[in-house]
């Protein structure tokens, strides 16, 4: 059973890309897994600010990935990316 | 316009919030309208496009305050809707529509006579400055342009 915000990301990931909706799995990377190159994955991103009304901190997270502050599997492994956004969602409500 | 340099934009006329107004010139003679096309010289749609571009990417660094680079990222929705000759005084706006991480979309137009001419959605990556020297250059040429902040 995944989430709607899971659910939601994976039709966005689907649209904007060449993966078939059916590989887009909670445990799938992203990058990895999935093959999105760096336009579609922006892209994607795009739709998810629009979609969320949230701006996605794809610079804070790749800073924190490449100084080896935070596993990348935080951030771009399907289940925790859909957490993560569910954490800025909730984080907007609230501010 | 300089063509055979890509240097599209003349002047920044106003910039204000999210959009940028520039005024750009046609020449009246290029090398570029003896092949595009010999007796009907028009302005490529490719370069309307890159001069689209140019104008957001200056947005961008102004309201970046030169902190990242623009770089081409997507055109999408590119629409020509008329022949732009030499010598045609053209206006250029550009407005940020999503600031992203990383990334911004910006909605553009030209217009020539007040009719609009052509328009995109343009999006950018924005890095850091990969020379130093290209950030000297850039600085240079938003003096050149007159963008505010920079003059």
């Amino acid at each position: 059973m995944t989430s709607p915000v899971f659910d939601r990301i994976a039709d966005i990931i689907a649209e904007n890309s060449e993966v078939p909706r059916e590989k887009i799995t909670p445990e799938a990377h992203v990058i990895n897994d999935l093959g999105i190159d760096s336009l579609d994955f922006l892209d994607i991103v795009f739709a998810i600010d629009k979609a969320f009304g949230i701006k996605v901190p794809v610079e804070a997270w790749t800073q924190e990935v490449n100084a080896g502050k935070a596993p990348a599997e935080q951030y771009f492994v399907m289940g925790n990316l859909a957490q993560r956004i569910e954490e800025l969602v909730a984080a907007k409500g609230t501010a | 316009m300089r063509l055979e340099y890509f240097q599209m934009v003349d002047r920044v006329v106003s910039l204000e919030a999210d959009t940028i107004t520039v005024s750009s010139q046609v020449p009246e003679q290029s090398p570029v309208f003896e092949g595009h096309f010999p007796g009907h010289p028009i302005l490529p749609g490719v370069l309307m496009v890159e001069t689209m571009a140019q104008t957001g990417g200056w947005l961008l660094m102004a309201l970046n305050g030169f902190a990242q680079m623009p770089f081409l990222l997507k055109v999408s929705e590119a629409k020509f809707r008329g022949f732009v000759t030499p010598g045609t005084e053209l206006t250029v706006i550009s407005r940020r529509s999503h600031d992203g991480s990383g990334f911004a979309v910006t909605e553009a137009r030209i217009e020539a006579a007040g009719k609009r001419v052509a328009d995109a959605e343009i999006s950018f990556r924005l890095l850091p400055f990969p020379a130093a020297d290209l950030e000297a250059a850039m600085r240079g040429n938003a003096r050149r342009i007159g963008l505010p902040g920079f003059c």
